[in-house]
């Protein structure tokens, strides 16, 4: 007997064919990926059609993949000193202004931005994928003419991820400062930021100025080998399974 | 002929009605309202952006902080969602703790919600007698987990503690005698079950006084009937989920239709209105209380019977026993590895939503199988909310954004994240 979860995920495959790029269901949720240029008609079939009938937008996500699956504690051997502390490695936590982070995941585009569905009428959940194609100019169309509730959290992800929204009416900056710069959710934006704010007893106003405080981190990023999860790809080298 | 211009109004940030630090550019034509434009993010900590810098199991006290009138219900979906990705799933005597707490954090967020929404629209007692059972709550909040808001008591694999066998008392003060303090003192003297058990005796009687002050009243429904009305087509396109859909006549409730930990063994009722307008949202959220009061009676009532662990016995993902790391070398390892690196969650992607007080607050979870979130996302049902400010306050009179700003119920902490 097959899931619902499952049959939903046939269905999809039926409906769309090739026009997905993937079609996965994991921890009981269907993940597809699709195209930027196929996204608006798959969601509109997605919104209209009765076996579907996604008609709540719940969330909409960018996500920036350019540090997946680095580690900060890669221990290739041990010498007489120990392990390495997982101290060099330059991840967004530890940059300092104008540093560029060390590892880069290339098996994938940079930026994605990911929708997740909810069918009122079929009681059921779905999540839909799609990569940007050019890193530096991220682009990905709208859907706010399907559903408007995509307004503010495409800007969002624009603010945060700088993913630009193809047709978008109003893509302005939303959570971060007026005047900011930078998209601050990027894995090469520092964690401590770039500016802070102080009153300046002399100018007698609130100046900007370069952060002073030191990065720092506490419990480096470590990917451990765990053989109690089932993973479909092997997750790490041998390097990394020092447990 | 003089040319007609609109009028551009500022409200906020820091207006007492605007909850918290809304800033709301107004275009007015005359009193009436052409177009709101909320500017939001006063009060960003980029808490998504700290979560991945940290261990899954140290971002639990940030999701109190933000929606910090529902605190639990923010950790719910937290620990739910790295439960999913780690396969555990945590003992049934947690499971009814995280529902009753979770209804306790429903009624404590629905009070502090119609003491300020009554307030801003007039009536100023509302206010004084929401935060009369609030204490009451708190109190429980803190016998369990030692913190009166704040509280990171759900923990992966269940609950940090056991539920206590005594309730914190008052002390003797210049502003208490000793009459006075043993009276406070009356229900407190037994376990926290006993206390909450008076508690649920008392709160239907407290609900029916709210609604002798504001159901029939001639102002109230004078700001809240017809003010706002959401149609379900646009509230459903509008993202709209919890109190905001069911107002609008949607029956959805994720309690109910996609039941999480014992929901599905609670026996309750889901109010839905008809108008969806402030008054229909207010009547809903006013059943709401009776709804929580009827789930935590039960969950007490299945406490007292049943005992067991409230975490689980993985020491993979759960901290072991003092005791146990004093005399037994696998489990001060085990401490030792939990404390300094954190658990690590399997490659991929999860998703988890629970009902919260306000909507539907999601936590998506992107793990490249560090010990670390890759990424996380948090959905808020406050953010969503206040997006569909322009289209609920368009055609309508200044004085009544307030109200529309009541009954969306928003939190900044939630909206900003």
């Amino acid at each position: 007997m097959t899931t619902r979860i499952q049959q939903l995920s046939d269905r999809l495959q039926k409906t769309f064919g090739s026009t997905l790029q993937s079609n996965i269901v994991e921890f009981k949720e269907v993940t597809v990926e699709v195209a930027a240029m196929d996204l608006l008609s798959v969601c509109k079939t997605l919104r209209d059609d009765k076996q579907f009938a996604f008609e709540q937008l719940i969330d909409v996500c960018g996500v920036d993949y350019s540090e997946y699956g680095s580690c900060e504690w890669a221990t290739k051997e041990s010498s007489s000193t120990g392990f390495s502390r997982g101290v060099d490695s330059a991840v967004n936590a530890r940059l300092r202004f104008g540093e560029a982070p060390a590892q880069v995941c290339t098996d994938r585009p940079r930026f994605a931005a990911v929708y997740h569905f909810l069918s009122i009428t079929n009681n059921q959940r779905m999540r839909v994928r799609v990569y940007c194609e050019d890193e530096f100019a991220p682009m990905v169309p709208s859907v706010v003419d399907l559903w408007p509730v995509a307004n503010w959290f495409e800007r969002e992800a624009f603010d945060l991820f700088g993913i630009m929204f193809e047709g978008h009416p109003d893509l302005r900056r939303i959570l971060t400062d007026y005047g900011f710069v930078g998209h601050p959710f990027r894995k090469d934006f520092p964690l401590i930021g770039h500016v802070e704010m102080r009153y300046d007893e002399e100018q007698k106003r609130v100046i900007y100025q370069p952060v002073t405080i030191e990065p720092r981190v506490l419990v480096p990023k470590v990917i451990r080998e765990d053989d109690r999860f089932e993973t479909e790809t092997p997750v790490a080298s041998e390097e990394n399974s020092d447990a | 002929m003089p040319e007609i211009r609109n009028y551009t109004l500022n409200f906020g940030p820091a207006h007492p009605a605007a909850h918290g630090v809304l800033r709301l550019v107004l275009e007015m034509d005359g009193e009436v309202i052409q177009r709101a434009d909320p500017h939001v993010g006063l009060l960003h900590r980029a808490t998504e952006k700290l979560a991945e810098s940290k261990p899954y199991n140290q971002s639990i006290g940030y999701m109190d902080r933000l929606d910090y009138v529902s605190m639990m219900c923010n950790e719910h979906s937290y620990v739910l969602a790295m439960e999913k990705m780690l396969g555990v799933e945590c003992p049934e005597r947690a499971q009814y703790i995280r529902v009753m707490f979770a209804e306790i954090t429903r009624i404590l967020n629905h009070l502090l919600w119609i003491g300020a929404h009554a307030l801003d629209v007039g009536a100023m007692t509302m206010f004084l007698y929401a935060f009369r059972e609030r204490e009451d709550l708190m109190d429980a909040y803190e016998a369990v987990s030692g913190a009166r808001l704040h509280a990171t008591y759900f923990r992966p694999g269940g609950v940090a503690r056991d539920l206590p066998d005594t309730m914190p008392q008052y002390e003797k003060s210049k502003w208490h005698n000793k009459r006075e303090v043993s009276k406070l003192n009356e229900n407190r003297q037994g376990s926290l079950l006993d206390f909450l058990e008076d508690f649920t005796e008392r709160f239907p009687k407290y609900v029916d006084e709210y609604e002798t002050l504001l159901t029939d009243n001639r102002i109230w429904k004078q700001r809240t009937v017809d003010i706002g009305i959401v149609t379900p087509e646009r509230a459903m396109a509008l993202g709209f989920t919890g109190p905001m859909l069911r107002g609008s006549g949607v029956e959805w409730d994720l309690r109910k239709k996609q039941p999480y930990e014992v929901y599905d063994r609670m026996n309750f009722d889901i109010p839905v209105g008809t108008n969806g307008d402030c008054y229909d949202r207010y009547i809903i959220r006013m059943e709401e209380f009776r709804q929580s009061n009827r789930i935590i009676k039960q969950c007490i009532k299945w406490l007292r019977e049943n005992d067991g662990p409230v975490m689980l016995q993985d020491h993979k993902v759960t901290p072991p026993s003092r005791e146990g790391m004093k005399a037994d070398m696998e489990s001060l390892i085990h401490h030792f590895k939990l404390f300094t690196e954190g658990f690590c969650l399997p490659k991929g992607e999860a998703y988890v939503a629970t009902e919260h007080p306000k909507g539907e607050f999601g936590i998506y979870l992107v793990s490249d199988g560090a010990n670390k979130p890759y990424r996380m996302k948090i959905r808020p049902p406050s953010f969503v909310h206040i997006s569909a400010m322009d289209e609920m306050t368009k055609g309508h009179m200044l004085a009544d954004v307030v109200a529309i700003i009541g009954t969306q119920d928003i939190v900044f902490g939630d909206v900003d994240r």
